[in-house]
């Protein structure tokens, strides 16, 4: 229990950073800038593993666990996703999003 | 009587094509001739002996000759309509066995010597031994769809060994000619049986041909158009016997099937396959003869007349000697027709169906002895027509000897079988039909001038230069021309009508001198005859043929049958049947088709605009849908 906070302001505070998330990743131009945005969406998730864990089942620590095991996940994610931008960018020597759309149709 | 032993005339013939057809390229030409001469010969070996068992030892029961039958049941449809797969040894069918394998034993050697050196010695024989085994299945068939499958075959060997020189877009041609013209005829004869198995719900001839069965009994039970059922049945099965046998109006393939090697002709197109027809109505008698009074079978007759009466004024015109030869083979079919048509069924009564039989059997030997004579010609000097040959009795005196006698048994000479075989036929016309035996009377004079024009005009007249000396022929082609000259004479003397009559009984025949002096002094008068023009070089001919003018050039081009056809076929067929059909096809069929295609294509390019590529644009897509199902649950659940 965080004093004189409810579990509702943390959930409005993560939902608001898990949209921001998707707002920046629909439109952003920058590829880091989208990797970055998921980045924001991943850890409103981990927050709100966390909050919900504490709130619901405070002597338990699964939540809090599966938040690291997501850290994890996300780093590995990251080190793939740059790893593709920096192909894509020998490849066309540019991180615009619209210089990727030669796989359509 | 076991005849379970005769499936292996049929089946060494076709295990002979297997091994020649398979290993093709292994064999060495030489062993190929002797593996085909010695299956056929084992063919032979063993039709002989079915033939002496039965004719002479187990075959009569009670002074009626038996039939025997072994079969099995190869596909069934109800409880009595089956089709099997057999054998039928009657007095014809063994009768047939000895022409075809004698026949077919004697071009067989002949081929060996005709062919030497070809480039496709071994296939030749190959297709030899395809059509040897047909045909013998043919002649054994149990029922009426066994013999259309043979008959299918025959076809089918038929059109492969007309196209043999396959090179030559005329030897195409005639195949392909050959085997349209049969195969639109065979059309009938599928209706027909189809007819038969629908009314009388067998194929079995037993049943069928029983005189005293109900089929028989019951002809007038379904009538269409006026005709009883089975009689439209019968005549359709005529027709395929037509296209086969060559009769008018299908008779146009077969002057073109001479573009074939020259044994094939004396094998197929004279001896054999095409007196199939004959063959076929002989099997279905009983049934032409009951059905509705003789209806089916009174056209048999006015068609082989007529038949035998055009084939014979054309082959007096023709100066490819194959051409004539395949002109006088109709006109011996249609007198074999005629006299189909012309008999009775009892006692002396039958007549007819017995002398056409005989007529068969004899025609068999002197007509392949005179195609394969032609063939030593042809061998000598290279060449199929009139104007090339002459004089070459002195070179070729074998050959010009056996030619003599072929062509005086066709011409009905005294003592020899065709005088026989012919009388027998003139007499069951005489006692039938005046107007019939009146064509018959004339085309035995017309034949005997037109053989007789062959004869002098390729033995004797005219002394021509030759660029090499012609030789007699090498004896592998010269015995075969002997044995035949041999048979063709003693055929005659078989007492034919003991073994062969419609009910199966033998009847004693007599020579009915009168007949057989008229016969025999109309065909004395076209043999002299022909002398007179022929024997001396002279122009009497050019003169008598000016002087009929445009009947002449008429009957020189076969009154134009052949661009009948092609009007009918290319004006009519092409451009207003199938044309239109065509046209339906394109613009109904594949357009409706089309249409579906077309309209998923386009479809397809109008929202693949979606797919932009951009991945922002699908996560849009994915992240509003989802807000929007969240939006829906949610309103679903709290209300």
């Amino acid at each position: 229990m965080i004093a004189g906070i409810s579990i509702y302001e943390i959930l409005t505070v993560t939902s608001i950073i898990f949209f921001i998330g998707v707002y920046g990743f629909i439109t952003r131009k920058n590829l880091i800038s989208i990797l970055i945005s998921t980045e924001l969406i991943l850890n409103a998730s981990v927050v709100n593993f966390v909050v919900i864990n504490k709130y619901l089942y405070p002597t338990l620590l699964e939540g809090v666990f599966f938040s690291i095991f997501i850290i994890a996940v996300a780093a590995a994610e990251t080190a793939l996703a740059v790893a593709i931008i920096i192909n894509l960018y020998r490849q066309i020597s540019s991180v615009e999003v619209k210089e990727t759309e030669i796989m359509k149709y | 009587m076991n005849v379970s032993y005769t499936i292996a005339i049929p089946l060494i013939p076709l295990a002979v094509f297997l091994v020649l057809g398979i290993f093709n390229q292994k064999i060495k030409p030489a062993v190929s001739g002797y593996i085909g001469v010695a299956g056929l010969l084992t063919s032979a070996i063993l039709s002989y002996y079915t033939a002496f068992q039965y004719y002479f030892i187990h075959g009569k029961e009670d002074g009626v000759f038996q039939t025997f039958v072994e079969k099995t049941n190869w596909m069934s449809f109800t409880e009595t309509l089956h089709i099997d797969m057999g054998v039928l040894i009657d007095p014809i069918s063994v009768m047939m066995l000895i022409v075809v394998s004698t026949v077919s034993l004697m071009v067989h050697i002949y081929s060996r010597g005709y062919m030497k050196g070809d480039d496709g010695y071994t296939k030749f024989f190959a297709y030899l031994s395809l059509f040897s085994f047909s045909m013998f299945g043919l002649v054994l068939a149990t029922n009426l769809f066994q013999i259309y499958i043979f008959w299918e075959l025959v076809g089918v060997s038929s059109f492969l060994l007309i196209g043999y020189y396959y090179t030559k877009p005329s030897a195409v041609a005639a195949a392909k000619k050959a085997f349209i013209v049969t195969r639109f005829a065979d059309f009938g004869f599928l209706i027909g049986i189809l007819i038969i198995g629908y009314y009388t719900g067998t194929y079995d001839f037993q049943t069928l041909t029983n005189p005293e069965g109900s089929i028989i009994a019951n002809w007038a039970s379904g009538s269409f158009m006026g005709l009883s059922i089975l009689t439209w049945a019968l005549i359709l099965i005529f027709m395929g016997g037509a296209g086969k046998s060559a009769m008018f109006p299908l008779h146009i393939w077969l002057p073109d099937a001479m573009e074939g090697p020259t044994p094939v002709s004396a094998l197929i197109h004279a001896a054999t396959m095409v007196v199939a027809g004959v063959y076929l109505v002989a099997r279905l008698f009983p049934m032409y003869y009951f059905v509705e009074d003789g209806f089916a079978l009174n056209i048999v007759a006015y068609v082989g007349a007529f038949s035998s009466l055009f084939a014979a004024i054309i082959a007096v015109t023709q100066t490819d000697i194959k051409r004539v030869l395949a002109f006088s083979t109709m006109s011996q079919i249609g007198y074999m027709m005629l006299a189909l048509g012309v008999s009775g069924y009892e006692g002396h009564e039958g007549v007819g169906y017995m002398a056409s039989m005989f007529h068969l059997f004899t025609h068999a030997m002197f007509k392949a002895l005179l195609f394969l004579g032609a063939g030593s010609v042809i061998h000598a000097v290279h060449s199929n027509y009139l104007q090339d040959m002459g004089g070459l009795h002195k070179y070729m005196k074998i050959t010009s000897i056996t030619f003599l006698i072929a062509a005086l048994t066709i011409s009905g000479f005294p003592f020899t079988s065709g005088f026989f075989s012919k009388d027998e036929i003139l007499v069951a016309a005489f006692e039938h039909n005046k107007l019939i035996y009146g064509i018959g009377v004339f085309v035995a004079g017309l034949t005997a001038f037109y053989m007789f024009r062959l004869y002098f005009g390729i033995f004797w007249g005219k002394n021509t230069k030759y660029e090499h000396t012609p030789h007699e022929s090498p004896l592998s082609m010269t015995f075969p021309l002997m044995v035949l000259a041999f048979l063709s004479i003693a055929t005659g003397y078989t007492h034919f009508s003991e073994y062969v009559s419609p009910d199966k009984m033998g009847f004693e025949t007599h020579l009915d001198v009168k007949l057989a002096i008229v016969a025999t002094s109309v065909g004395l008068i076209g043999i002299a005859l022909a002398a007179v023009f022929y024997f001396k070089p002279n122009n009497l001919s050019d003169r008598f043929a000016h002087a009929f003018g445009s009947f002449y050039k008429w009957t020189y081009d076969k009154f134009y049958f052949d661009e009948i056809y092609l009007f009918v076929t290319r004006n009519i067929l092409f451009k207003g049947v199938a044309a239109s059909a065509a046209w339906f096809d394109r613009n109904v069929v594949d357009a409706s088709m089309n249409l579906i295609g077309n309209s998923t294509v386009l479809a397809s390019q109008k929202i693949k605009k979606l797919q932009s590529g951009r991945f922002q644009d699908y996560a849009f897509a994915f992240v509003g849908g989802a807000v929007v199902l969240a939006l829906v649950f949610i309103y679903l659940w709290t209300n």
